[in-house]
Order: C-alpha cells, then structure tokens, then sequence
C-alpha cells in the first residue's frame, strides 16, 4: 500500500523547516494561513472606508491640491441630508429598486417553475432564457438605446403594433414619465434570468417525496404550491431579493448608457449622482460622506434583511 | 591644468549634447475626433525632423473631461502634451498642471499676438485678460450651423415657404427666421421620407446642453456677470432677454427636432444631418469638413451659416476648441516644449488647415486665399469673430454640473420654467464662488 499523501509531504519538508513547523502552535498556522487575506482585506476594504471616513469630514477637493484640507466636522453630511437633489436621488433610486425587485421576482420565480418541469426543450429555452445577463451591461445599454429610439426603435414599433399608437410619438428614454419605466424594463429583462436561476435551485431542492406525500393526502396543485413550494423555496427567493437589492442600489452602468441620469434627473440615480459629484464636481470630501451615507444605508437594511432571511430558513 | 578643464568641460558637453538629442516618446493627450487623426497624419513631419516618436491617447468627448481632468489631477505621467478643453485653463493654471510658456514663447520668438485673439483669450490666458500663457491655440472651433442647400433650392420648397412667410426661404438672419424654417421643415415629406427641423444640442452627461442653450442665450442677450463687477449675476444671468433666450431654446426643442433627440450633442447630430433627417444642425465647425466630404450630403448639398442674430441684433456663439499644453507632470517638458515650437511655425499651422485642423495662426486665416479655401472657411471666421466662451474658472466643473442640471431639467424634462430654470442655475454658480472665496 503507497505511503499516504501526508506522510509523503512531511517526508519531503526539509528538515530544518519540519522542525520549525512542528514548534507552532495550531493557532499560529491558522494565523499564517489566514494573515495574506486579512491583510488584502484590510488593504482594499477596511482602509479605503477609513479613510473615506476622514475625507468625508473635510472640504478636500481632488482638483484642487494646492488648497487647505479644512476640517469641517458633520458639515459635509448636513448638507446632503438637506440638500433637495439628494432625496430626489433617492426617490428616483427607491422606484428603481422596488420596482425591479417586485417585476423580477415575480417573472423569475413564475419561469423557474416553469423550467423546473420537464419538458421538451428544457434545456434549450434555459439556456437561451439566462442569455441576458451574461452581456455587458454597457452593451446592454447601448442597444437598448436603439431598441428605444423613437423612429427605428423595435420597442416603439412593438408598442405601436399593440396599441396602435404612432412609434415616433413617444420617448421612452426622452420623456419624464416614461423614463424611470424604460430602465426598469430593461433591467428586469437583463437580470430576471439570475433570480430565475436561483429559484430554480430553490425549487430543485424541495424532496419529491413531499409532493409524493401531499398527492396521497389529496391536496390540490394549488394547495401544494402554497405550502410546500413557495415557503420552501422562500430563502431562496429572499437571497434572490437580496442579491438584486444590492446590486441595484448601486446600479450605474446601465442607466448612465441609457438616459444619462436624464431627462432632467428623473433617473440620475444615488451612484450617478455620488459620481457627478466626486469625479466631475471633484468635491472630494463631500462625495466621500455622500459614500458613507449610502454604504451605512445599504449595510443598515442588507443586515436587518439577512437576520430576517435566517429566521426564515430557520423556520 | 587647462588642458584637463577642457577635456572635462568638452566630456559634459557632449554628454549633455548627446542628452538633448537623446530620442524621446511623447504621448498626446486629446479628444477621439476626425481632427485627431489629422494631427496624427501632421505629426509625421515633427517625429522625422526631431527623432522624437509621438503616440497619442484619444478619449471619445462623452468621457475626455472625466478621464484627462483625474489624468491631471492626480499627477499622472500618462500625458506630456494635452490638448486639453478651453474651460480647463483656470483650474489647470492654478493647481499647476499645465506649465506656464511664456518664457518659452518668448525665448523662441512665438507671439500671441501671431494668433486669433478669441482664441488667445480663451485657450491660452488665465487669469482672462492679463498676459500669462499656458497654451498654444491648437485648433479654433465654434458653434454653427449647416443645412440641407439642395432643400432650399428647390423651387416647391421655395414657393411654398414663400407663401407661408412672405419671403424667401434663405439662410436665417434672426433667430425668428431660424425658427420659421425648422418648424416649416418639422415632418415634411421631402423624397418620401419625414424629415425634421433641427437638430440641437440636448445631452445631459458632459457639456452638451449648456453648450447649444448657451450658444443661443448670448444671443438673446444672456451674461455671465456683471461686466463692471466680477460675479455679480443678479439680472445678467437671469435677465429678461435671458429668459427669453432660453424659453425660445426649449421652443426649439419642442417643436423641431426629430423624435428622441433628448440627449443628443456632437455625434448624434452628424448622424442626423448625414441620414438626411434634418434641414439645419447646430455643431461646432469641427464637423464641417467631414460634411463637405460626405457621399449623402458632401459638395453643393451642405451649406454653412453663422449664429443668426437675437432679437437686439446681438450675434454671439459658443467658442470651442482647445489650445495645447506641456503637462507639469511630464518628465519630458523639454522635449514636449519642441513639439509645441514646431506646431507654431506658420507652414505647418497651414498643412494643419490643409489637413482638416483649424489653424488659429492669423496668418493662416487671415490669408487672402483662405476664406474660398473651402465652402465652409468663411462662415469658420464669421463665427470666430463672435465668440463667448462658458466660465473657465477653477470650478468650471461644478459651475457646468449646475448648468448641465437645470437647463436640462428645463428644456428637455420640462420642470418648471425658464425664469426659475436661470435663477436656479444662478443660485448654484453663487453657491460655488461663494464656496471659492470670490465674494470675500
């Protein structure tokens, strides 16, 4: 019988370094092991949030190097807090946010479970359903941009043949009260295919015994669905919310391609707007407390969010 | 003794000689634009007679402010000339990004007063109106307009306009007339297919739509400020004739563009002017050229105008284009001093118009040949005769955020009104200098 593959490993170790391996303690290799990645995690997380701390408390301008770094205490956050394009910001990110979450749950989990049966072509329509969100959002956004343009634009044209209304009449990136729907729209339709996926793992992980058990009970299909498919495809579902609410919070790329944060700031966004101002207004200490406003904002709920998610697979 | 001195004297010489013509690699830092490939093409003559290569790094204009202002402003070394917006000077100047030239253009004999003096005062100077340089003008540019020439020669269209208005249709001498003949064009049929009225300057992201509404406001009337008192904008920026400027923008807007123009600047009207979808186009100069050369609306099709006059008769238009700067940065000032140098001999300013960059050297515009040198050369100096240019303060930036915001939120969002839209915009900009100290 070979040697086994630790016995082999210590056979190779040079013996200065066997000998010097075997003198530490557990706890200090597990600290060996672990140190590399609590030093990266403090170089590119933990110290870039301090210092965006400090910066946020000063009047410190990128562009303007040769000024005098002011501390100015809360002044920074004051200002945002009362500012009026702040909550218009915010507002315009809440509708974002809810209304994606609700379209995309809603169409996803209703795909997953019509992906979950088997049927002919299953894998050819899953396929071609999560090929959305595996382009670049820039692209993405691109052709939307086409796909809205008034005069040659496939959506306007689809609407026109449902509704009968001119394509040219109407703006879906160009007018106040259809802007905020055109980039939900196109949000839902890139990245409904991700909850889909994760509800359908959901759905996969339910023991066919159970609905084996149910038949025999004589429960209806309806029955079925709502006590054992929805509550136990639940976490599943709120992982999904949770991941699209983070990642929608911070949504930037898509509707800067789309709309520009336009018409007017209907759609500028809390991202777009911290980008404004941090790399063109170039207030550097303000945008930074406009970053820890949000961070704190999105870690807030994402931790209320996950203890309620716990209870739930605790259930 | 002596001999030595000599010899060690004749060795650093050398040394430093062979230094000087030590073969350097400059980058240029510009916009991604058609006059860019021009200057690469130009740039040809300087890398033979210096040694020196060029490379350039273009950034498509959505993004050049974005991506060039963090170039400069965290020192980086990726530029040793920059090409750079004119709005940049005053930042650029006092945080001592560009280096300061004029004892380089006085010990190589180049003099300011050699170029056009709008582009002088808007590329080049800082603080405005005093003698301190940071730039070469590079390339002139301004705001004007084009429209269909073959449209209105045609005698139904020529008729029917006339009965409809009482004259001719001709190129518009007021802003009135500008607007007859955009909404007179506004979804005719012309060869089976819809056209439309105008396309303007409407994008949120960057400049674009402080730069057309601006271009028109001077117009109307619109200032900056108080001529008599520096950043005093009570009645200037939110005048009456102000107002109107802006009001008359947004009618524009609203009666005569083609659907989904609501974020459109440079490129977006090419392509409607090029598609044939427009009968006039409102773009800076730069674009001309490659009109004049287009296979749909290249030759007699296009013709050119300056801005048409305000309701006063004032005739003003938004400046463009940018002068050329030595990064502070660069660790190769010297040699990029003797691109600059090069770039300012009068024979090569006229290959560079010959090429397609607008010279700024007078003595290339103000040659007698030029202004019939191309269809589009004497409107080029019509309209440079007119310019005014958007703040170039240190804090232009935040100062264009504002304008950007409310003017869009105005003309194109429809919020709210032109008066609240100026005083809006107004209490920002004052916000800023108050915040820049100017009120002290």
């Amino acid at each position: 019988m070979p040697d086994p593959l630790s016995k082999r490993a210590a056979l190779a170790t040079p013996p200065s370094l066997a000998r010097k391996i075997r003198g530490l303690s557990d706890r200090t290799i597990a600290w060996i092991f672990i140190a590399p990645t609590i030093f990266l995690l403090l170089a590119v997380n933990i110290f870039p949030l301090i210092w965006t701390i400090r910066l946020s408390l000063t009047n410190f301008r990128t562009n303007r190097p040769n000024n005098a770094v002011e501390f100015v205490g809360i002044e920074n956050y004051r200002k945002i807090l009362t500012d009026s394009d702040t909550w218009t910001s915010l507002q315009a990110t809440a509708h974002f946010l809810i209304w994606t979450i609700v379209l995309q749950v809603l169409i996803g989990f209703t795909l997953a479970y019509l992906i979950n049966k088997k049927f002919r072509g299953n894998d050819m329509w899953t396929t071609l359903i999560v090929l959305p969100m595996m382009l670049s959002p820039a692209v993405v956004g691109n052709f939307w941009t086409f796909l809205y343009q008034p005069q040659i634009g496939l959506f306007n044209y689809f609407i026109s043949f449902l509704t009968g209304t001119d394509p040219a009449s109407f703006s879906m990136i160009g007018e106040v009260p259809l802007a905020p729907w055109a980039i939900v729209i196109v949000d839902t339709w890139m990245w409904t295919p991700f909850v889909m996926l994760i509800c359908l793992a959901g759905l996969r992980s339910i023991p066919s015994s159970i609905y084996e058990a149910a038949e025999c009970d004589r429960a209806s299909k309806w029955r079925q669905f709502w006590t054992i498919t929805l509550p136990m495809a639940l976490p599943f579902l709120m992982l999904a919310v949770l991941f699209r609410g983070i990642e929608n919070f911070k949504m930037f790329d898509l509707v800067v391609q789309l709309t520009g944060g336009g018409p007017g700031a209907t759609t500028q966004l809390t991202s777009i707007d911290l980008k404004r101002e941090a790399f063109e207004k170039w207030r550097t200490g303000y945008a930074s407390a406009y970053a820890v406003i949000l961070f704190v904002t999105v870690f807030g709920l994402a931790s209320i969010y996950v203890k309620a998610l716990n209870k739930v697979k605790d259930r | 003794m002596n001999a030595k001195l000599l010899a060690t004297t004749a060795s650093l010489a050398i040394l430093v000689g062979a230094q000087a013509a030590q073969a350097e690699d400059l980058t240029l830092c510009w916009a991604a634009w058609d006059p860019a490939n021009a200057l690469i093409e130009l740039s040809k003559e300087y890398e033979a007679e210096s040694g020196n290569k060029m490379s350039f790094e273009f950034v498509p204009w959505t993004n050049f402010a974005d991506r060039m202002l963090n170039e400069l402003n965290s020192g980086g070394k990726l530029c040793d000339l920059m090409i750079g917006d004119s709005q940049w000077i005053g930042g650029a100047a006092e945080n001592g990004q560009y280096v300061k030239l004029n004892d380089f253009f006085d010990a190589n004999g180049i003099s300011m007063d050699a170029f056009i003096p709008a582009t002088v005062t808007g590329y080049s100077e800082w603080p405005k109106g005093t003698p301190n340089y940071w730039s070469l003008p590079a390339f002139g540019d301004v705001v004007g307009w084009t429209y269909r020439k073959d449209w209105f020669a045609r005698p139904e269209i020529q008729a029917e306009f006339k009965e409809k208005y009482g004259r001719d249709l001709a190129v518009p001498a007021t802003y009135a007339e500008l607007m007859d003949i955009a909404q007179f064009f506004q979804g005719r049929d012309i060869d089976g297919k819809t056209v439309y009225g105008a396309s303007i300057y409407t994008e949120r992201g960057s400049e674009g739509i402080t730069m057309g509404a601006m271009n028109t406001l001077y117009g109307f009337g619109f200032k900056y400020d108080n001529p008599d008192k520096p950043y005093d904008m009570e009645g200037f920026v939110n005048s009456e004739s102000a107002v109107a400027g802006l009001e008359y923008y947004k009618a524009l807007y609203d009666c005569c563009t083609p659907p989904g123009s609501s974020n459109s600047y440079m490129g977006e009207g090419v392509d409607a002017f090029k598609s044939g979808q427009v009968a006039l186009q409102m773009n800076f100069a730069f674009t001309w050229p490659g009109f004049h050369t287009d296979a749909n609306v290249g030759g007699d099709v296009t013709g050119y105008f300056a801005n048409p006059a305000g309701p006063n008769g004032d005739k003003f238009a938004q400046l463009g284009g940018q002068g050329i700067s030595v990064v502070a940065a660069s660790d190769k000032q010297e040699a990029a001093l003797t691109y600059i140098k090069w770039f300012a001999q009068p024979e090569v300013q006229a290959k560079w118009w010959k090429l397609g960059g607008y010279s700024a050297l007078r003595a290339v515009v103000e040659d007698p040949g030029f202004a019939t040198s191309q269809p589009y050369a004497q409107t080029f100096l019509d309209s440079m005769a007119i310019v005014k240019d958007f703040w170039a303060e240190p804090a232009y930036a935040t100062l264009l955020q504002s304008s950007q915001k409310w003017l869009h939120d105005y003309v194109v969002a429809g919020n709210g009104t032109a008066k609240e839209a100026l005083d809006g915009m107004m209490n920002d900009w004052k916000a800023t200098f108050e915040e820049e100290g100017k009120y002290e």
